[in-house]
């Protein structure tokens, strides 16, 4: 079952994503994503995540279709222009793409190339438009399209966002805009995101709660501190700090928390960031 | 000089859907030089929206908007006719927009677009920007303009580097959809938040040859003239 089949059809879906290399030794990339062959519905490619230069999300996506993984291609509103984003996208399709995430993208200050020009030509509700736009056959400026595609579109919510009135207004244009699918960002504490499963209630589409595998104490201090709207509880702090065995650790407290987001959400998106040999395992105990 | 001009009435009117009672307000300082709005600009404009129906509560010209303190003096004097109206049509730069909108709780509306500031944000240094796109949308977003205050210049919302209030480039900038939502709330106008802001069209940003030809773009084209007659 594709993932538009499988979200249509109301199944409790997982996803998980891979990260492009940063040079073209490519190799390390699709062994992590062999491991979460069959075990997840779709994985994503981050289109240059955190704005370091690295390998992009297209062909990566070609690759991972090719092995026989379903893609989602996840394109950022930073680095190009509406001509480049509906021309990627139609790239996207003829190399049977069909998946995309529409994301605005980090600033480039906070990656490794801060003098470049931040795009931003359009924002994440206009790209939305843009691909259902395509989808209709019209280019975003109405003209025909030879042939046109079929993107099952998704889009991303942060769920510890401070305001959330400001995060929820934007995820309705989001879906008005045409997104089909919510994933969202990394989700550590389960009573935060029932609050904002209880504000998106009226949001009639499925959301995947995201939860990025903990490596260690000190990334989890790291995120605290620097991603909006993550917050790590002391506990699990504490937990990964005194574990023996980190990796054993993180697959504990990620099953923990798919089970207790399970009943509030529609699915699971794990972000493994190259622990992807743990996804089985963690898949496998949760849902058993 | 800070060439702006004139929205077309139909635009004005499409802006001003829900507006009803409107205080006008027009600047002397660049809007007045470039004929777009001085006193008989705004006066014109008065005339124009009040045979399309609409109720004007008062207006006035304020020497140069760009300056804060001024405005907030000025306004001051006409709090009684400002009260009576739902909106605020702004005969100025973006900059003079944003300096009312921050001025006064009430919606503001522009009535112009800003085409160029000629390396010159006018003569107060406050924080308001004006990003000189030639479509101005201040309308939408509470009299902050987001292509100069939001460092990504999104036109929907905050993105999801924004927390608490402040922008992910820098812990101190704050985020513009966080001011913008602010000041929506405080007016009761969240809707105005919930509705799609379309692309920019960054083809406005380009002065006519009308303009660029003119006074109001470059003195030399009239010292050209003189010296050819």
């Amino acid at each position: 079952m594709s993932l538009h089949e499988s979200i249509v059809s109301g199944k409790f879906v997982v996803t998980s994503e891979i990260g492009p290399p940063k040079g073209v030794n490519i190799e390390r990339a699709l062994k992590e994503a062999d491991f979460l062959k069959g075990k997840v519905e779709a994985v994503n490619v981050t289109d240059i995540q955190s704005s370091v230069m690295k390998v992009g999300s297209l062909a990566v996506c070609h690759l991972l279709k090719q092995r026989g993984i379903e893609p989602v291609f996840q394109l950022t509103c930073r680095d190009r222009n509406r001509l480049a984003l509906q021309s990627d996208l139609l790239s996207a399709w003829i190399l049977g793409i069909k998946n995309v995430l529409i994301i605005t993208g980090d600033h480039p200050t906070l990656g490794d190339h801060p003098d470049s020009l931040p795009v931003f030509d359009l924002d994440s509700v206009q790209l939305l438009q843009v691909v259902s736009g395509l989808n209709q056959g019209k280019d975003m400026m109405g003209n025909d399209l030879e042939g046109k595609p079929n993107f099952f579109p998704g889009a991303v919510a942060n769920p510890g966002a401070d305001p959330l009135e400001l995060q929820i207004i934007k995820l309705e244009k989001k879906v008005q805009a045409g997104a089909k699918f919510i994933q969202t960002q990394t989700v550590y504490d389960p009573a935060q995101f029932e609050t904002f499963m209880k504000a998106a209630e009226h949001i009639d589409v499925p959301i995947l709660a995201g939860i990025v595998l903990l490596k260690s104490a000190g990334m989890a201090r790291y995120m605290n501190k620097n991603v909006a709207g993550v917050s790590v509880p002391d506990h699990l702090i504490k937990r990964m700090s005194q574990a023996e065995n980190r990796k054993q650790e993180s697959i504990d407290i990620t099953i923990e928390l798919i089970k207790q987001l399970k009943p509030l959400c529609q699915g699971i998106h794990l972000m493994p960031l190259g622990w992807d040999k743990l996804v089985p395992e963690i898949l496998k105990r949760a849902f058993s | 000089m800070i060439v702006t001009k004139l929205k077309p009435l139909k635009e004005i009117l499409n802006i001003l859907k829900e507006v009803d009672k409107i205080f006008l307000i027009g600047c002397g300082g660049c809007a007045e030089a470039c004929e777009t709005g001085g006193e008989p600009q705004v006066r014109q404009l008065e005339q124009e929206l009040k045979e399309k129906g609409k109720q004007i509560t008062g207006w006035v010209v304020i020497d140069s908007l760009c300056n804060k303190a001024l405005v907030g003096m000025r306004l001051a004097y006409r709090l009684r006719e400002i009260s009576k109206a739902d909106g605020l049509l702004v005969l100025s730069c973006g900059v003079g927009v944003q300096a009312v909108a921050a001025t006064v709780d009430k919606l503001t509306f522009p009535a112009l677009d800003t085409i160029s500031l000629g390396g010159f944000q006018g003569i107060w240094p406050s924080s308001e920007r004006c990003y000189q796109c030639g479509e101005c949308i201040l309308y939408l977003t509470g009299g902050i303009c987001p292509l100069t205050a939001c460092a990504k210049h999104l036109l929907n919302g905050s993105c999801g580097g924004s927390d608490k209030g402040k922008c992910e480039v820098h812990p101190d900038r704050d985020c513009a959809w966080y001011l913008i939502y602010e000041r929506l709330k405080k007016v009761g106008r969240l809707d105005i938040l919930r509705k799609i802001a379309q692309p920019k069209n960054y083809n406005k940003m380009e002065a006519s040859q009308e303009i660029r030809t003119s006074t109001y773009w470059a003195l030399e084209f009239e010292e050209a003239k003189d010296e050819s007659a």
